[in-house]
């Protein structure tokens, strides 16, 4: 359902500054979202100040020397720091992006810093993605096929394979479903479009065979159609892919079918 | 497994700190013209049924219907109309599968705006 306000318990409150780094001349300011699940305290924003001279040019770069110098206790996910493994997924100067791959030179002013939008929060920057994860499970995520397996492996065509191009490519971020604001509002039933993109991943790939079990199983005023082509999961890929125009394809197929 | 707080997760904010961009203000904006004409068709409604209704009925509707805030609605009515129409043939298209990459709908996002000025001034100014 649409609530447009957030919730009592995570209504955003002033955090703490903290002291700025002795001797630096190049400051830049960063106002990062903190809540603790330890203190049962509302969520609040902090302020940081980072010496922008001793600092790597991404977010990530910035997040990691806050960590590391001003305040162990900041929590986030990160791994590969290179915008492979989508861990560092977050809502940064108003737009969700990997903080890995985002320049800070993009923002203007201070640096904002959020979880991905609308999501439960486990502490400071984590976001509980399992209902997004067990969305991904539900459009089973696999080649299913019917006819014998083959000797070798199941082949496929160079044209069949450019199909999956600007699919396959996708690291299950989170960045789009949690940027769309029908997925905030309805996220419990719409699969959102980082699982209608891999739905149809599966579903144009010339070598699955249950084609048409796959788009029974979105054929759902909820699980699909829920998109209104808003764009903002396009717009806010980092990974620069196209999640309204797969979920745009699949319901093509659907009127395809029918008609 | 410790003992983990998972009962009061707070929600993290959503419109609070997002910047939408312009393609989705536009979205937003064609559902709050579609439900505005539908305030501001009763309105008219309502000048015909005091047409109907008594000559001194209509007269005082008629006042409020040309009065410069009554102009004011049906201006503001008459582009969220051609809005409306021109967002509605735009989705047309994205249906269809066409105009879904960003740089197209960057440019497409203007044609409605534009369009939707360019045909309000139009309708003023012929009708």
């Amino acid at each position: 359902m649409v609530q447009l306000t957030l919730p009592k318990n995570s209504k955003i409150r002033t955090g703490k500054t903290w002291p700025k780094p002795a001797g630096a001349t190049k400051l830049r300011t960063f106002r990062i979202y903190r809540w603790s699940p330890d203190d049962g305290e509302n969520p609040r924003v902090d302020t940081y100040f980072v010496d922008m001279d001793s600092c790597g040019p991404m977010v990530l770069d910035a997040l990691i020397k806050i960590k590391n110098e001003i305040d162990p206790t900041l929590t986030f996910r990160r791994s590969c720091r290179e915008g492979i493994c989508g861990s560092c997924a977050m809502n940064i100067d108003g737009r969700n992006t990997l903080a890995c791959i985002f320049g800070m030179d993009e923002v203007k002013g201070d640096v904002k810093i959020y979880p991905l939008p609308h999501m439960p929060v486990v502490k400071d920057l984590i976001p509980d993605l399992t209902h997004f994860y067990a969305q991904h499970e539900s459009i089973m995520p696999w080649l299913e096929t019917k006819t014998n397996t083959p000797a070798k492996e199941w082949k496929q065509s160079i044209e069949d394979r450019s199909k999956l191009d600007g699919l396959y490519e996708c690291v299950m971020c989170a960045c789009c479903s949690t940027s769309c604001p029908s997925y905030w509002w309805n996220g419990d039933r719409y699969l959102g479009p980082a699982a209608l993109l891999h739905a149809y991943r599966w579903i144009i790939d010339s070598r699955d065979e249950i084609t048409g079990q796959r788009l029974d199983e979105l054929h759902d005023p909820f699980k699909l159609y829920r998109c209104h082509t808003i764009m903002n999961c396009t717009s806010t890929c980092p990974k620069g892919l196209n999640p309204a125009k797969a979920i745009a394809e699949i319901k093509k197929m659907m009127v395809e079918r029918v008609v | 497994m410790a003992d983990v707080n998972r009962g009061n997760r707070p929600l993290s904010p959503h419109l609070q700190v997002y910047r939408l961009p312009l393609v989705a203000i536009i979205s937003i904006m064609t559902r709050i013209t579609g439900v505005g004409m539908v305030l501001s068709s009763i309105f008219v409604v309502w000048w015909f049924v005091a047409g109907a209704y008594s000559p001194d009925y209509f007269a005082t509707a008629d006042w409020l219907l040309s009065s410069w805030i009554g102009k004011l609605v049906l201006i503001v009515s008459l582009w969220a109309l051609w809005f409306h129409f021109a967002n509605g043939i735009r989705h047309f298209f994205f249906d269809l599968g066409k105009g879904l990459e960003l740089p197209s709908v960057q440019r497409s996002n203007w044609y409605v705006i534009g369009a939707s000025v360019v045909l309000t001034v139009l309708t003023l100014f012929l009708v």
